[in-house]
């Protein structure tokens, strides 16, 4: 199992690499110690994002699927952690509430999918598709403020959002401040590490395969059908768990995490980060929500134009991302100051022409 | 049924339409003939009313302000075509993260400058009645621009000069160089003719909305769809699309509201790609041959 952790489909290997990660986990552990409490709480909100962005790079950049849908199941598994967190009570039903909240965002997925990937739906079309269902569903919750909109004692609220449930709470311990903030850490570790080893495992592989080429694929007797769904159920798992911790987080969650420009900042993330790499994934959509919380401090819209300009600048000057460029610039230097001058790159992976 | 009733729902199935082929034709050009994925789109929309609201304000009539409005918007289509689009005819996803994040910063950025709302101007007045309904005339107005766009297309695209060397260089840019024609010019031109398509729809429904910097949103569902629909040709597919999808969207908010109509729509969507790949026209072309 172990050494699935490094593959050909993650960048970074090595006891160097794994170094690396370490030093940064321990540096994460014992930051709560020198950090104020408000911050701690900060560093937990960017944390709860980062499943979402991770879901999206497997989505997008090793299956080779644009789902603009990422908010879509944030929202559902958001709500549907409002709604449960409320109707069972609250106290520690709270965790049977986020479990199933995750799953009704994986069976969304799974029927949204479904109709998609079986009706041959790909490419652009499959963004215009989930970006439509998307804003359907952001339009639908927004007219709910009526009272005759409610599930048991929860109402939807419409635009105001709901509000008044629980957080997460074990016994009678509740999971805010830097609790919240040890158990996003634990949660980021394991999910970073079991789509480790699921992208280098066989299925792994062949998903990867489907991206490049999937008459190759198929004409290899894989049905790329099934393992483009299972990618985009986990994928949109993901961004469920992100939406039910927020709604945990804040205790509360509106129709506008769900509609534009909340279903273009994964987007952002991703693609300025590096969509093919999980580790590129994870440390640039780190930097710019911290960045982007610093500026909205001042101005929303400044940081949503900055965003806008990111992208765009994404798009024109390095197309696969600017983290995972300046990862391979730094490991290509690397070698080369250690091999005495004959630099020896990397075998190149195999990029998507046009995914 | 009476004559009245039949006329009520003709005007409510031609203020869909309307609404649809004015929000859809810019990025049936945009999209469907040069595959751009233009998701700026309801930002040139918004461009078009902003402008028309402004010329209004200062004392311009307002249907030279709407024609002023789509030149303008026309304009800066070809600028933003020149500076971005231009790289991305070959990389089409690359093409709606690029125009995304212009969008972004467009809808920002006047919400910074403009702020969340201005003054503006009222539906023009006059209505006339049919039976026991009485109906607003400026909603006829827009069925019959609606129509107008469309035979204006039909026009450029097939019986002009510039319709050929645009259809030449959309099927097969570089034969069409090889044989003289300009294609970046005809690429800029094409783009600031869809951008300009969209400023004169943002013209024509500012007199009837509340005017927001992301009012663009509430447009490019609708466009995206009915583009979709329609297909790979342009001038076949995006009427009948309009009125197939105008059809299930009034039956469906007729009995069920408006967010079913909305639902029903994506379906039928999913429905037809599924069917019908290459969208609506696919199927009129094969007929035509």
């Amino acid at each position: 199992m172990l050494r699935l952790l490094d593959g050909p489909q993650t960048l970074g290997k090595g006891p160097k690499f794994w170094a690396c990660f370490l030093v940064v986990l321990v540096a994460a552990l014992i930051y709560p110690l020198f950090a104020d409490s408000y911050d701690v709480g900060n560093f937990a909100y960017f944390l709860l994002w980062i499943f979402m962005a991770l879901g999206l790079s497997l989505m997008w950049g090793y299956a080779g699927m644009l789902s603009f849908g990422q908010t879509l199941f944030f929202g559902i598994s958001g709500y549907t952690y409002g709604v449960l967190a409320i109707v069972m009570g609250g106290g520690s039903t709270t965790i049977v509430a986020l479990v199933l909240s995750v799953c009704m965002a994986m069976l969304a997925a799974a029927i949204l999918g479904y109709f998609m990937i079986w009706g041959g739906i790909s490419g652009i079309f499959f963004g215009i598709v989930t970006l439509s269902a998307t804003l359907v569903l952001a339009f639908f919750l927004g007219q709910t403020a009526g009272s005759e909109w409610h599930i048991g004692a929860a109402r939807l609220n419409g635009f105001n959002g709901m509000q008044g449930m629980d957080p997460l709470t074990v016994g009678s311990l509740d999971i805010e401040g830097s609790v919240l903030y040890y158990f996003m850490l634990v949660l980021i570790v394991v999910v970073y590490v079991a789509l480790r080893m699921f992208v280098n495992s066989s299925i792994g592989n062949v998903i990867v395969a489907t991206r490049e080429n999937p008459q190759r694929a198929e004409m290899l007797g894989y049905d790329v059908r099934k393992y483009q769904l299972l990618a985009f159920v986990i994928g949109s798992g993901l961004a469920g768990l992100s939406g039910a911790l927020y709604t945990s987080w804040g205790q509360f969650i509106t129709p506008s995490s769900i509609g534009l420009p909340a279903a273009a900042m994964p987007i952002v993330w991703v693609a300025f980060s590096g969509r093919s790499d999980l580790t590129a994934t994870l440390v640039g959509s780190f930097l710019l929500l911290f960045g982007f919380q610093t500026i909205t401090i001042y101005s929303q819209q400044a940081a949503l134009v900055l965003m806008g300009a990111l992208l765009l600048a994404t798009v024109m000057v390095a197309p696969q991302g600017f983290v995972l460029g300046v990862g391979r610039l730094i490991a290509v230097r690397w070698k080369r100051w250690r091999g005495g001058g004959v630099a020896k790159t990397e075998p190149a992976r195999l990029q998507p022409d046009e995914v | 049924m009476s004559a009245a009733d039949l006329f009520s729902f003709f005007y409510q199935f031609a203020d869909v339409f309307a609404f649809l082929i004015l929000s859809a034709s810019g990025l049936a050009i945009v999209f469907g003939m040069m595959g751009i994925i233009n998701m700026a789109h309801g930002e040139f929309i918004m461009c078009g009313a902003y402008v028309t609201v402004g010329l209004v304000n200062l004392g311009v009539p307002l249907a030279l302000a709407q024609i002023l409005a789509a030149i303008a918007a026309g304009l800066i289509g070809v600028v933003v075509e020149y500076f971005i689009v231009r790289r991305f005819y070959k990389r089409p996803l690359d093409s709606l993260l690029a125009t995304w994040g212009l969008s972004l910063i467009v809808t920002q950025s006047m919400l910074l400058i403009v702020g969340s709302s201005i003054r503006g101007i009222g539906t023009p007045e006059g209505s006339f009645a049919v039976g026991d309904y009485t109906f607003s005339t400026y909603r006829l107005v827009l069925f019959a621009c609606a129509v107008a766009v469309l035979v204006g297309l039909y026009i450029i695209f097939m019986k002009t000069r510039f319709g050929v060397l645009a259809r030449a260089t959309m099927q097969n840019a570089a034969m069409a160089k090889a044989l003289g024609a300009r294609t970046g010019r005809i690429y800029a031109i094409s783009f600031g003719i869809g951008a300009g398509l969209a400023g004169l729809c943002g013209a024509l429904y500012a007199p009837t909305m509340t005017l927001i910097p992301t009012m663009g949103a509430t447009f490019i569902v609708e466009s995206f769809v009915t583009v979709v629909v329609g297909g790979a040709n342009v001038l076949l597919g995006t009427a009948p699309a309009a009125i197939f999808l105008a059809m299930i969207r009034m039956a469906l908010n007729a009995s069920y509201g408006q967010i079913i109509g909305q639902i029903g729509m994506l379906f039928a969507v999913i429905m037809i790609i599924r069917i019908l790949p290459e969208g609506l026209s696919s199927v009129l072309v094969r007929r035509g041959r």
